[in-house]
């Protein structure tokens, strides 16, 4: 097992020198990635026109079913298409990445993070509009998309198949990455930690069992994704949504109970955005890390969305872009800013240690300081929510490895059989080369949707404006009136 | 001609209540809908693959419930030597009903006393008890 985990290491490295590619401006480093990511949002939301909020309301208009036909009731709605894209994204980036985010930037991370919600929700719009835009239905009536299928398909109506099978193959690779990475070791990994902190730490009952408990975790996955049940699946989605509730309601408990503070902790936020006090260099360093952790939270540019989003049911690819606007609102500007809110609020942040325990375990404490109990709940909601990431994930993972390999029962087995076998690798190794590596897949996957996404932006635009036109004069109605 | 709407399941009660709507229609020449609804909600959680499975899984629900639920109700109907048009949605119960209900211009709603059973029907309610409570229509509860 050492030797397996000390591979990875190395590989781990690799890949991030190459992918965190960070030239030094002004004695900040900079990770182009990042850069790449938010000027792919700031450019979709100029592009079109500022639509993630000229098109809020009606996105929850969408999500209410006000548009939707009676006749394709029993199809999969918007609510379910961005449910199921939610409870992917929703997950230890909100609880984790966000305290990494913090303990290195500071509360002014805070701010950047918002702001990458913000711009993210253009991103997502226009990735997931494409993925409904050129998904596939087979035969069998099975539906499936995402940037593979964008990527190649459209870019060859543009002439330009050469390259849209190049970047597709890429993204595909990546992706596969992406779901062994971040969707799958990074949440065992901390799932683990959590479990083994309320156990009582490294030297308690298992302190030193973590690569037990990843055994259990793939257990339980393989069962789902291999032995194909369903219940266990059927539990987790019942119990997320709920656990999601706990989380938020927690937050708001911990910031009201600490209410004499909000206006300095408003203030660090602020402040702290242009000044920086935390410990990877000013403002910039604030800016870098909370557009970071916002991006790997909230995944927009990532193409991971345009894959669960496009089962959807609905004639107008559209729909289904505004509908993804809501996922970085949800995941980014609600649930981030409020685990944001609650380390900053508590001055968990500001411990000496801060930076050094990082993780699951900062949000923990910051919890304790007003709620003794709630690390308990908040390593089952991190068992939760790891576990329903590493579902989605494991679907995207098997999408790709599909795209690259063709469909079939072989291809996908394989596939499954490595995903628990790098669930226990990611129990069993430390944080560090774990979170480089689930970075590096992941952020890898949005040099090549993105690379598309400017191609297409022409496409993305046309059918958005086309239909948001036909929305504003009427022509296409909410079913109560027509 | 009046219409009546026969919401019925693979129970036994809706056996009755087709029999009891016949009954009804001999007597009053009335026109018969034989409507199912399969339990379902626009906003439950699914995980991806149960989304992308979804629109097969949905056809085959129909083509299930046409066999399994509406096709012995239509025999019924037919050996009694009448006709009836047939109504397959996906939706609330109850309130599915009510919807073909109006939609098909029925002045009344007839049904089978048991739909759910056991702990479900502890908890929530049964599908029956909605429906009256909320019915806009006539309904007649067949035992």
């Amino acid at each position: 097992m050492d030797a397996l985990v000390n591979a990875f290491s190395k590989v781990s490295e690799i890949l991030t020198s190459i992918v965190f590619f960070a030239p030094t401006i002004g004695g900040v480093q900079v990770p182009l990635i990042v850069v790449w990511l938010v000027v792919a949002g700031t450019f979709f939301t100029v592009w079109l026109g500022f639509m993630n909020l000229r098109g809020f309301k009606h996105a929850i208009d969408l999500v209410k079913g006000k548009y939707s036909d009676p006749d394709d009731a029993g199809d999969v709605t918007h609510f379910q298409a961005l449910a199921t894209a939610v409870s992917g994204t929703v997950g230890l980036g909100n609880i984790a990445g966000v305290a990494i985010a913090i303990s290195l930037g500071g509360p002014g991370a805070t701010l950047w993070m918002i702001l990458a919600g913000f711009v993210g929700m253009s991103t997502k719009m226009a990735e997931c509009t494409l993925g409904v835009q050129f998904r596939r239905e087979s035969p069998d009536g099975t539906i499936s998309g995402g940037p593979m299928f964008y990527l190649r398909d459209a870019l060859a109506l543009q002439g330009r198949g050469k390259l849209g099978r190049v970047l597709a193959a890429c993204f595909a690779v990546c992706m596969i990455g992406g779901s062994l990475g971040g969707g799958n070791m990074f949440q065992s990994n901390q799932a683990t930690a959590q479990i083994i902190e309320v156990t009582g730490g490294a030297d308690g009952t298992l302190g030193s069992f973590g690569w037990l408990i990843g055994v259990i975790f793939a257990v339980l996955v393989g069962a789902v994704i291999i032995g194909g049940i369903k219940s266990i699946a059927k539990v987790t989605e019942k119990v997320v949504p709920f656990m999601a509730a706990v989380y938020v309601t927690a937050c708001l408990l911990v910031i009201l109970g600490n209410f004499s503070s909000i206006p300095a902790a408003a203030g660090d936020i602020i402040s702290g955005a242009f000044t920086g006090p935390g410990i990877v260099g000013g403002a910039v360093g604030a800016l870098l890390v909370g557009f970071q952790r916002a991006a790997f939270s909230n995944e927009a540019g990532l193409g991971s969305a345009a894959v669960a989003h496009s089962a959807v049911r609905t004639k107008e690819p559209a729909t289904e872009g505004f509908v993804a606007l809501l996922e970085p609102f949800i995941d980014t500007i609600v649930i981030c800013t409020m685990t944001a809110l609650t380390i900053v609020i508590t001055g968990a942040w500001a411990d000496p240690d801060a930076s050094e325990i990082g993780g699951v375990k900062l949000t923990s404490r910051a919890f304790e300081s007003v709620l003794p109990w709630f690390p308990v709940v908040l390593a089952v909601a991190v068992v939760m929510f790891a576990f329903s990431t590493m579902i989605s994930w494991s679907y995207y993972g098997m999408k790709a490895t599909a795209y690259l390999f063709g469909e079939g029962k072989k291809v996908e087995n394989t596939f499954k059989i490595v995903f628990v076998i790098f669930t226990v690798i990611g129990a069993a190794a430390a944080l560090g080369p774990v979170i480089d590596f689930s970075d590096s897949m992941i952020f890898a996957m949005g040099v090549f949707n993105i690379i598309g996404l400017y191609f297409l932006a022409k496409v993305i635009r046309t059918t958005i404006s086309s239909y948001y036109s036909r929305i504003q004069s009427g022509e296409i109605k909410e079913f109560a009136d027509r | 001609m009046a219409t009546v709407l026969i919401g019925v399941d693979n129970s036994e009660a809706s056996t009755r209540a087709v029999e009891f709507a016949l009954e009804r229609a001999d007597a009053e020449d009335l026109q018969l809908v034989v409507a199912h609804v399969i339990n379902w909600s626009p906003f439950s959680f699914n995980t991806n693959t149960e989304n992308e499975e979804r629109p097969a899984r949905r056809k085959a629900e129909i083509a299930a419930a046409d066999e399994q639920v509406i096709a012995p109700m239509v025999s019924l109907v037919e050996a009694a030597g009448r006709k009836a048009s047939t109504q397959i949605r996906h939706g609330h119960p109850s309130e599915t009903l009510i919807d073909i209900a109006e939609e098909v211009g029925a002045s009344h709603i007839v049904v089978g006393r048991t739909g759910d059973s056991g702990l479900r029907e502890a908890i929530f309610g049964s599908v029956v008890m909605k429906l009256v409570h909320v019915s806009p229509l006539p309904v007649t509860v067949v035992p």
